[in-house]
């Protein structure tokens, strides 16, 4: 991580569109260098696509507003660029690239910051073992035939060796049992203690047992309809969402039973 | 191309006369049509064998000779499935080798072609596999020079009871040579045959690989890994034909194409109505990495009895944006992830190629050829 060196991630009035449907409404986030932010809300309030234009993601088209980091425009850079700049995504699903090893990425990666990837097999096997991550994965294609859990570790690993300025997790904790959540989240709080700026998009209070938010969100249709201290947690928990639903709350009744639906199928 | 050639190659009668009735054959067949569904989507038409003069060709074998062999009257005669296979027939002096009962060469044997500009040429490997044997034969098929020629080969691989036979042919010819190649392969009782491919070279290459299990419990492997650029074109024809009970066969070809190179892959699964308890497995993927380049998967199955196993997948399609997005996500550059995606998308052929250290030499010339796909992005970019 970056030491003590004090970075700023800024998301200005940003508006989205997936498949010409306008998603994010004018977001507004700022984080800095080892602050935890929380962004909860319904399912398709645009978590996932805040996540995606963040990093770039094909198919997704950026309709307003600016995000920089540190002052530098990541929109108009391309994703490797936002990733070298100090930006990583946790993906919700990540995708399964049959045949590329995971170690091989991982040291393109490296150096393609500038950083050497002697050393790495080591940084590897102790980052596997801190995260419980099974390191005969280390060496196999990246996320072909493993299981959900397995993934999150993986995806946690990554973070951990390539030490990025910020980073979103998109539901890190989902498809987690409790003792990889736990693992994965302590992985991602000692990244912020050192430094690390999170945005953390969850549907559950328990990632935050180990992760310890500064801020808490709320996104709802593509916008930000409160933000608070780590207390906003609970009372979401116990209420959901139904008071920041606002006055279209009667067309918002479906989302809400989506949501339950996730509940059950956990 | 004529009958007098034939004759004039020196060995016994019988097989003079052999060659004579090949080359009279030959000699009488019209020059195949693009028309005919064999030769579905070639570009066989742009062929004038005229422009070729015939030459023995030049091959060098090294490996263990012990079971170096000749031909014998009493071997079957291998069918010739088109014009060119006919004239192979009627025009090689064929490489035989043949092993004793039991016998297992650990060392693969490696027989390199070398084809020189304005020659056609027919190499021909015959290999008889005696019961129990196990034999590695790899066929490297190089250019002396640049320059068009025009190479037939033919392999035949007769493998016996319990026989255990691999072969590889390697195409590294130059981008002006004209191919049209023939894998024929009997499988006997509970043995196994693999035949194997990795086609980088050739202006047109064409491979037709059958492979028949004709003995009860036999089995047989086809791989491939194809990549075809500038104007090239990789044209296979595949054959897992099963006539015996209990027989497996597993077909598994990975090709790319960039610049305008076009690939046409045509596979028949054929199971007789005596394979019961047959298991046949197909697989065909195209990665196509430019916008001109043209790859066509036909997959076909013939098959007379109902107790059978059998699944064939084929797909043609640009590299998955998602698994690009994946690894740039990371900091790695467009290019390096393309690199990185198409050597992942092949090594599941080169993880089963006979020889795994011949895999890392061969992954070097894929590398190879793909720097010209990251320069071509670049330049595409800037
Ligand atoms: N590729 C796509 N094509 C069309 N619509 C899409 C696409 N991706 C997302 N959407 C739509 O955009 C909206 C926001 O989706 P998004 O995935 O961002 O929600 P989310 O907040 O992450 O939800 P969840 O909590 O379920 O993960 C949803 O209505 C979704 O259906
Ligand atoms: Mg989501």
């Amino acid at each position: 991580m970056s030491g003590n060196e004090r970075h700023t991630l800024e998301i200005r009035g940003l508006e989205a569109a997936v498949e010409g449907k306008q998603i994010l409404f004018g977001v507004d986030l700022t984080v800095s260098s080892g602050e935890v932010h929380a962004v909860m809300g319904p399912n398709g309030a645009g978590k996932s696509t805040l996540s995606a234009v963040l990093m770039g993601r094909p198919g997704y088209q950026v309709l307003g507003g600016t995000v920089t980091l540190d002052g530098v425009d990541l929109l108009a850079l391309p994703t490797w660029q936002r990733a070298a700049a100090g930006l990583h995504l946790i993906m919700q699903y990540p995708t399964e690239v049959p045949g590329v090893k995971l170690d091989d990425v991982l040291a393109e990666a490296l150096v393609s910051r500038g950083r050497s990837a002697n050393g790495l097999e080591n940084l590897l096997r102790a980052e596997a073992a801190r995260i419980g991550l099974n390191p005969d994965l280390l060496h196999r294609a990246l996320n072909v035939d493993l299981s959900g859990g397995e993934k999150k570790r993986n995806e946690t690993l990554q973070l951990a060796v390539l030490e990025p300025k910020f980073a979103i997790l998109d539901e890190l904790d989902s498809g987690l049992d409790i003792d990889a959540l736990r693992d994965c989240a302590r992985r991602v709080e000692a990244a912020s203690n050192a430094g690390l700026g999170v945005l953390a998009i969850t549907h559950y209070s328990r990632l935050f047992e180990e992760l310890k938010p500064d801020m808490v969100h709320i996104l709802v249709k593509g916008r930000v309809v409160a933000s608070g201290s780590p207390e906003l947690v609970d009372e979401l928990e116990r209420d959901g969402y139904a008071k920041y639903l606002g006055p279209e709350a009667e067309e918002a009744a479906p989302t809400k039973r989506s949501s339950l639906d996730d509940l059950f199928a956990l | 191309m004529t009958p007098d050639l034939a004759s004039a190659i020196p060995g016994p009668d019988w097989l003079t006369e052999r060659r004579v009735g090949a080359a009279q054959r030959a000699a009488a067949q019209p020059m195949p049509q693009a028309d005919e569904e064999i030769w579905r989507y070639s570009r066989i038409e742009e062929l004038d064998l005229q422009r070729f003069v015939f030459s023995p060709g030049a091959v060098v074998v090294t490996g263990n000779a012990d079971c170096e062999s000749e031909l014998l009257e009493s071997d079957p005669v291998a069918p010739a499935p088109d014009v060119f296979a006919e004239w192979n027939a009627a025009l090689s002096e064929p490489i035989v080798l043949r092993t004793r009962r039991g016998q297992v060469i650990e060392a693969p044997i490696v027989l390199e072609h070398s084809v020189a500009e304005g020659q056609a040429t027919f190499p021909r490997l015959v290999i008889h596999a005696a019961a129990d044997s196990e034999i590695t034969v790899v066929e490297r098929f190089r250019s002396d020079g640049s320059g068009a020629a025009f190479v037939a080969p033919v392999v035949e691989v007769h493998a016996g009871q319990s026989a255990r036979v691999k072969y590889l042919a390697i195409n590294e010819l130059g981008n002006d040579v004209w191919q049209v190649a023939h894998q024929l392969a009997w499988a006997d009782r509970d043995s196994s045959v693999s035949l194997s491919t990795v086609a980088l070279g050739g202006d047109y290459a064409r491979v037709r690989t059958e492979a028949v299990a004709t003995g009860q419990g036999s089995s047989t492997k086809q791989t491939a890994l194809y990549f075809a650029d500038g104007t090239q074109m990789h044209d296979f024809r595949t054959i897992q034909s099963h006539v015996a009970p209990r027989t497996q066969s597993n077909l598994l070809f990975k090709g790319a194409v960039k610049d305008t190179a076009r690939s046409v892959y045509t596979g028949l699964i054929r199971i007789g109505h005596e394979a019961k308890g047959a298991a046949a497995f197909q697989t065909n993927r195209n990665l196509t990495l430019s916008e001109g380049a043209w790859a066509e998967s036909v997959p076909n199955l013939d098959i007379e009895t109902n107790d059978v196993r059998c699944s064939h997948a084929s797909t043609v399609g640009p590299i998955d944006p998602e698994q690009r997005f994946y690894l740039e996500s990371r900091g790695v550059s467009p290019e390096i992830a393309e690199r990185l995606i198409v050597l992942g998308f092949f090594d599941e052929v080169l993880e089963q190629l006979p020889l795994p250290a011949m895999a890392a030499q061969l992954r070097a010339r894929v590398a190879a050829k793909l720097d010209g796909v990251a320069a071509s992005v670049a330049g595409a970019v800037a």
